[in-house]
This record gives C-alpha cells, structure tokens and sequence, in this order.
C-alpha cells in the first residue's frame, strides 16, 4: 500500500537538548526517535505517507497512515461488536447418534478448568479473551476524546503504553487456526458443524488486525503527551 | 553504512522502549520514569542476557516433557489411547491430511526446537563479541519474536478437543501432562524472545570502530 521510504540518520549533532525536564524540545514538524533494534537514531520526515525503516537494521520505525485516528476508531469498533458475537455463539457443534454438543470459547475455557487443568484454561482465558477485549476498550478510552479534540482521557499515554505492552499475548488469530485443526481433527470422528463465531472470529481477526496497523504510534504519543 | 550516523546511547540519551521518547541519561537515572508515558527507563534492557539465559534454559528443561508425555487422552469406548506431539502428527500423516500434519509439526514441534538455537546462537555470538553480520543477526531476532506465538496451536486445538469431545461412554478427550509443560515452553520461550536487547548486537560493533 505504501511505499517504502528510507528516512535520514541523525549526524552526530542533534538539536540542543531541553534545559528543564532533560528531553528534547517538543517534536515540532520532525520527529527524532532511535531505532527499537539497534539504537540508531533518525529524523523522521513529518508528512509522509509511508513505512520509515531504520537504515542500519531495517526494523519498521514508523507507519504512517491519512485518518489513522478515524481509522483505527472505525476498524476497534467493528471489532468489538465481533467480538461480542464471537463469544455469544458456538463456534463448534459435533453431531454424534444421537448427542450434539456444542462449545462457545468460554465454555472450552470453563470445561478446562474442571479437568483441574487452571493454568492452561488461565493462559486461553488471558490471550483470547481478556487481553483482546482490554487492547479494544484502550483504544477506544484514547482514541475516542481525540476523535472529537477533546483532552486526552486521564493516564491515556499509560493506557496506550499497557495496550502495546500486552500485544504479544493476544493471540485470536493463533486460535482461529486451532479451531481449524480441530475441525479437520474431528471429522474423523464425527459430524462437526462450524458455527456464527467461526465466522465473525475471522473477521475479528482482520478487523483488529487493520485497527492495529492503522495507528500511527509517533502520532498518538505526540498527541497523549500532557506535560506541557 | 552511514558513517556519521550515532546511536542514542552515543549522545548520552536514553530512548523509552514503550514511546521512544529521547531522554537525557542523567535525567534518567535521576527520574527512572519515562516522563510521558511511564514506562520504566533503561538505557538496555536490564540483565538481560542472564535473564534471557535463565529462561532458555527453563525452557531447555519444559519441552523435555512436551515432547515425550502424552497431550491427550482418548476414550473410546472404554479404550484409552494416549498421544504425543509427535504422534497426533503421524496419525494426520497417516490419515491423509498432510497440510494439518504440516501445521502441527512447523508451529509445535519446528517453531519451539528453531527458537531456542536461535536464542542461543544471539546469545553466544553476544557473549563472545561477534561482529559477524549484525543486521542478520538482527532479523533473526525479530523473527523469534514474531514467530513464537504460533506455537500455541496445539495447546487451542487441545482446549477445543477436552471442551467438544464428552459423549458420556462414547467417546472422550481429556488434556495430557505434555499440554501444560507445552504451555510452559512457549510462554518461557515468549518471555526470553521479549527479554534479549537486540542492541546488545550492535554495541561490539560501535565499540569496535
């Protein structure tokens, strides 16, 4: 979608630094970050649209994104209401004789936790559910006042930092490909039949995917910093 | 590469690793506290190579029984059948689904064996001051990173077999021992991938020059 573009490195120089407070002045039209990767530093150009990669490492530095507020707003929303589906509905029945039996996530986790197995159903408690539902409600708590310009909500720069820490452990798109699995797993066994969740949990997957991408961290950050 | 380039460590700045603020170093051992976003400061991750030592080897000893143990248990019937990884993978083989057999095998078996050499391997060629191709070195990292998650497959198609599969006498699926050391393997495995400060790569490098 966007075309690649190699942003300057910092030469030794850098602007002075900030007397109070110890940091640089505040970004202005060019933003300078080092690189997550290797440390190396680089003025990020401010208007474009484009994936900024670092130029010793190739690590991503930035996305840039048009809208990416109204974007990323749109895309959580679609996901919540996804996300609501997909843990209302079954995602699997199994028809066999006379028996059909049907699993939502959340009795999976539930029968789990019966077989004495609490860690294991904790752990599928924690990446399917919560840390997916808790990175779709921060988002809404930062974005949603900077949709409609007002202050930033309170603590929303930790907020933010707490919904890109937990990233890692949402793991949606890893248990839709366990429910694939399965499904192949148990037609030997018996008839299964895909449910509504098997579908809005696809589609979750892309809409919290998109909602994701089209963030632009440097952005938010510059937008949530309150210290002034 | 840019030979005027300089790091942030170079200039005596600390970048936050949650909002990649640049800080003073003074400042920031002074207030280790990222001004804007909280997030803790540090100049590199801290201890982090015997950290990430600590949990490759936790992990070293955890898939020792992910592997050997039984990951589930069948009932049918009255007869109890227990199956490993590695055997759930030769029973899709034999049963004439290669591509799930291939999902299995890459994301339970591959992904896990490939992450702890490749920890290992960063971790040597840190302890050892290699300057042999870090940008490489670097991707890979990355990759680990990125790749680790997918090993928890097996332990979802687990949790969905144990909560579909009770037809009274029938038929029943109940999760094995492996699942939890499984478990344990990739989240000890996740946290040594976030643990290791790829910019401990480059630091030789800056101090070779």
């Amino acid at each position: 979608m966007s075309d690649r573009q190699r942003p300057q490195s910092v030469p030794q120089r850098v602007p002075p630094l900030d007397e109070d407070g110890g940091t640089l002045p505040h970004p202005g039209p060019q933003i300078i970050m080092a690189c997550h990767d290797c440390d190396l530093l680089h003025r990020l150009p401010a208007q474009a649209t484009a994936t900024l990669l670092c130029t010793r490492c190739g690590a991503v530095l930035s996305r840039r994104k048009p809208n990416s507020i109204e974007r990323s707003l749109a895309l959580t929303l679609t996901a919540l209401v996804l996300f609501v589906l997909s843990n209302s509905f079954p995602f699997l029945a199994m028809k066999s004789g006379g028996f059909v039996q049907e699993t939502t996530l959340l009795t999976g986790i539930r029968e789990l936790w019966k077989q004495e197995l609490h860690g294991l159903s904790g752990l599928v408690l924690f990446t399917c559910v919560l840390v997916p539902l808790a990175q779709m409600l921060g988002l809404l708590y930062i974005l949603v006042p900077l949709q409609w310009g007002r202050r930033p909500a309170a603590h929303a720069a930790r907020v933010f930092r707490l919904v890109q820490e937990v990233a890692p452990w949402g793991m949606m798109e890893v248990f839709m490909i366990g429910i694939l699995v399965a499904l192949v797993k148990l037609g030997h066994m018996a008839t299964i039949v895909p449910g509504v969740s098997v579908f809005s949990f696809g589609a979750l997957i892309f809409a919290m995917a998109a909602a994701f991408t089209s963030l632009d961290p440097p952005l938010l950050w510059d937008r949530l910093d309150l210290r002034q | 590469m840019n030979e005027t380039a300089a790091t942030a460590s170079q200039l005596g700045l600390v970048s936050c690793h949650d909002c990649s603020l640049l800080i003073e170093a003074e400042h920031a051992a002074a207030h280790p506290h990222c001004p804007r976003c909280g997030a803790h400061l540090h100049r590199r991750k801290p201890n982090s190579l015997a950290r990430t030592w600590a949990l490759v080897w936790a992990a070293i000893i955890f898939i020792v029984p992910a592997n050997v143990l039984p990951m589930t248990v069948t009932t049918t019937l009255g007869a109890k059948q227990a199956d490993t990884i590695m055997s759930g993978v030769i029973y899709f083989m034999q049963s004439g689904s290669w591509e799930i057999a291939a999902v299995i095998f890459i994301a339970s078996i591959f992904v896990p064996f490939a992450k702890l050499l490749i920890l290992i391997f960063l971790l040597l060629s840190v302890r050892f001051r290699s300057a042999w191709r870090p940008k490489d070195r670097t991707t890979l990292y990355r990759l680990t990173e990125l790749v680790g998650r997918w090993s928890m497959v097996d332990i979802y198609v687990v949790t969905i077999l144990v909560a579909l599969v009770k037809l009274g006498a029938v038929a029943a699926i109940e999760a094995g021992p492996a699942a939890v050391y499984f478990a344990a393997v990739v989240v000890t495995t996740m946290f040594a991938a976030e643990s290791f400060d790829p910019r401990l790569i480059w630091d030789v490098i800056e101090e070779n020059v």
